[in-house]
């Protein structure tokens, strides 16, 4: 009888040892494992940028759920990024109150900037333009959000300043 | 009574919030803080916790309005604080705050986190809770950073833990971040969302109060209907009525985006008027603007026009004119915004969030996209009206498993009602006439279809 090959790979020596201790914290807190899903997909995500198919399977298999349910979570979520993005990720929120604000210019003067449209990541990887939903910051509106901080009062003018900051800071080494 | 630590009877939920450095525990002790916990877990049973609440008059602020202590009496009540309590059950605080137009929990959360953190410890010990729940939107860095600082002060000070404050109470908090998805406000789907399953709603019945998370008896509330028990425990009831003695009890976070000069939040008592909020407090519309018509409670609530604005914002008052008071925050239009392009921004969102169970709102928030964008572009149909409306009808309130459909026919409804000209003339016209490029384009085509004609009949001479 014929067999079919197949591989086994340890997923346990995939994940760093940081990523595991995190993702255990997460685990130890909610009454079954596969409820860390969420945040040990945010977890892999902060050290390695996106979640591949590799990580997906690695989480799936730390966490003991299959991992079809946990690609359905991954990719119910906004903020989960499943394709590789760039440095920063710009989110700029496209909810009404910045809608009403003319956060319009902002995305062009952004688009023009950057020379992408939503979606895409730049040539040298630096920049990715998603939209958003709003920002929980109406009153400051327009608003975007890249990494953890929120950028408010929005001008054309203003957004490119900050990318251009942004461009030129020094990774940290 | 301390008179020191008596609530300011206006603004007691933001009076001591700043954003910019919010109180340590210390600071929130200082100002009265944790004694509201105290009076509950060292003065009073959970049943008179309970009854306080019921009488307190306190609605949910997350949207629904429904009366707080009656959602908590659906809880089976045994016993947790005889420390045999025979299974489980949660309390999640709902931060997911994701309704555009909505920005109030962020200020609590971030202004003030150790009022959200005594205000669990409360609701915890009345519904018997071990264990409890911050649910909160993954966008809200800096809340998720100062809430866990609150609560590790919380766990150092022996407010939470093992046996609180010597009393037989035990509470464990956490804090859950979620990775951006409005319909994970939705109660159902947010505790799928903690269970780490997709986060659809669930058909109800069971109701959470009886089987939510992990089964288990549930409660789940807003963060600003929460942040009202430390000062309902401080204060009494009385006081907390006393604050709006002619609408819904105590106060209310209000707020107002869109071009008015002076968007923001302004806590005021119960029942201010839309009026009030609009001009005394956001100052009214900014120069060179005037006033089209609101949202009076974020993006899912139905449009109210000049006429409402004496309306009292509480709940039974807003829906008397037809609309919801929702969040309480404002969102205004003007008149140099198009109406049309207002609703399908909104109706798009609602698209986007749609978790894609139920067939009127998978297949009929897109459908509206399609419509209005055809519309607003100037390609519309009178016949296009009827089908906004029959959509409106297909995805009204029994129809869905949840209230995101029904939400999201909520401004398209009412603006198809207060802003029909706005409809027709983009149909008429082929044209948005708020849009310059719109009416431009349409202004070349009319006139290279002139010019065409004209040479045809010079031509035809
Ligand atoms: C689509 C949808 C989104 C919701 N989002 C939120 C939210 O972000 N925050 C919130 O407190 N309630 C939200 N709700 C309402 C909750 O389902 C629930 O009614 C509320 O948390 C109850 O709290 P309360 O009784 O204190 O008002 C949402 C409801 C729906 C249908
Ligand atoms: S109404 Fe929409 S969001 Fe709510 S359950 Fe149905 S499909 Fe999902
Ligand atoms: S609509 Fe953009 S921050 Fe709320």
């Amino acid at each position: 009888m014929e067999t079919i090959d197949t591989i086994t790979i340890d997923y346990q020596h995939y994940l760093t040892a940081s990523e595991i201790a995190a993702i255990e914290h997460e685990a130890s807190i909610m009454e079954t494992r596969e409820a860390a899903g969420i945040e040990a997909l945010k977890v892999v995500q902060n050290h390695r940028g996106w979640v591949s198919d590799d990580s997906l399977y690695a989480i799936s298999d730390l966490l003991a759920m299959p991992v079809a349910q946990l690609e359905g979570v991954a990719t119910f979520y906004n903020l989960i990024y499943r394709q590789a993005v760039g440095e920063h990720v710009i989110h700029l929120c496209d909810s009404i109150a910045c809608h009403l604000t003319d956060m319009n210019g902002v995305l062009e003067a952004i688009k023009q900037h950057l020379q992408i449209d939503y979606g895409q990541t730049t040539q040298d990887g630096k920049f990715t333009l998603l939209s958003n939903a709003c920002l929980g910051g109406c009153d400051k509106a327009p608003v975007m959000m890249i990494g953890s901080m929120h950028y408010e009062q929005l001008t054309p003018d203003r957004a490119v300043e900050i990318l251009q900051q942004l461009a030129n800071q020094e990774l940290p080494s | 009574m301390n008179d020191a630590f008596v609530s300011s009877s206006i603004c007691p939920l933001t009076q001591w919030a700043d954003v910019r450095q919010p109180l340590d525990f210390d600071g929130y002790c200082q100002h009265g803080g944790y004694q509201g916990a105290k009076s509950a877990l060292l003065e009073h049973s959970p049943n008179e916790v309970l009854e306080l609440v019921k009488n307190s008059g306190l609605k949910g602020r997350g949207g629904a309005g429904f009366p707080t202590g009656m959602k908590w009496s659906f809880v089976p009540m045994f016993d947790a604080n005889d420390g045999n309590a025979p299974e489980n059950k949660y309390l999640v605080a709902n931060a997911d705050e994701m309704e555009p137009g909505t920005f109030k929990d962020r200020l609590l959360l971030e202004g003030i986190p150790h009022q959200l953190v005594e205000a669990m410890i409360i609701a915890a010990f009345t519904i018997g809770a071990n264990k409890a729940y911050i649910f909160l939107r993954g966008e809200y860095h800096l809340a998720a950073k100062r809430l866990q600082q609150a609560i590790n002060e919380a766990y150092q000070h022996n407010w939470l833990g093992d046996k609180i404050q010597g009393s037989t109470f035990s509470l464990e908090l956490y804090v859950h971040s979620s990775a951006g998805r409005y319909i994970c406000g939705e109660e159902t789907a947010l505790i799928n969302a903690l269970e780490g399953k997709r986060a659809n709603p669930r058909a109800k019945p069971p109701f959470p109060q009886v089987a939510g998370l992990f089964g288990k008896p549930t409660i789940v509330n807003n963060v600003e209907t929460l942040s009202n028990l430390p000062h309902i425990l401080k204060n009494g009831v009385d006081w907390f009525q006393a604050i709006a003695p002619e609408s819904d009890a105590g106060s209310k976070i209000y707020g107002a985006c869109g071009r008015v000069k002076i968007p923001g939040l302004w806590e005021l008592p119960m029942g201010a008027t839309l009026r009030e909020v609009l001009f005394d407090h956001a100052g009214g519309m900014q120069d060179g603007l005037t006033f089209r018509g609101l949202l009076p409670g974020g993006a899912s609530t139905d449009f109210l026009v000049a006429e409402h604005l004496d309306t009292p914002m509480d709940y039974d008052s807003i829906a008397k004119v037809g609309s919801r008071l929702g969040t309480g925050g404002l969102i205004v239009l003007d008149n140099k915004n198009c109406p049309v392009a207002m609703v399908l921004n909104l109706m798009r969102f609602f698209a986007q969030e749609s978790c894609g169970w139920c067939t009127p709102c998978r297949d009929g928030t897109p459908w509206a996209v399609e419509i209005l964008t055809r519309i607003e572009n100037g390609h519309g149909k009178v016949e296009d009206l009827d089908s906004l409306n029959k959509l409106c009808d297909f995805m009204w309130i029994g129809k869905t498993h949840c209230a995101l459909a029904p939400g999201a026919v909520e401004p398209l409804r009412s603006a198809l009602k207060y802003f029909h000209d706005d409809f027709l003339e983009h149909i008429e016209h082929g044209c948005c006439h708020y849009n310059p490029t719109s009416v431009a384009k349409r202004t070349h085509v009319a006139t290279a279809a002139l010019k065409s004609q004209s040479r045809a009949m010079q031509g035809g001479q």
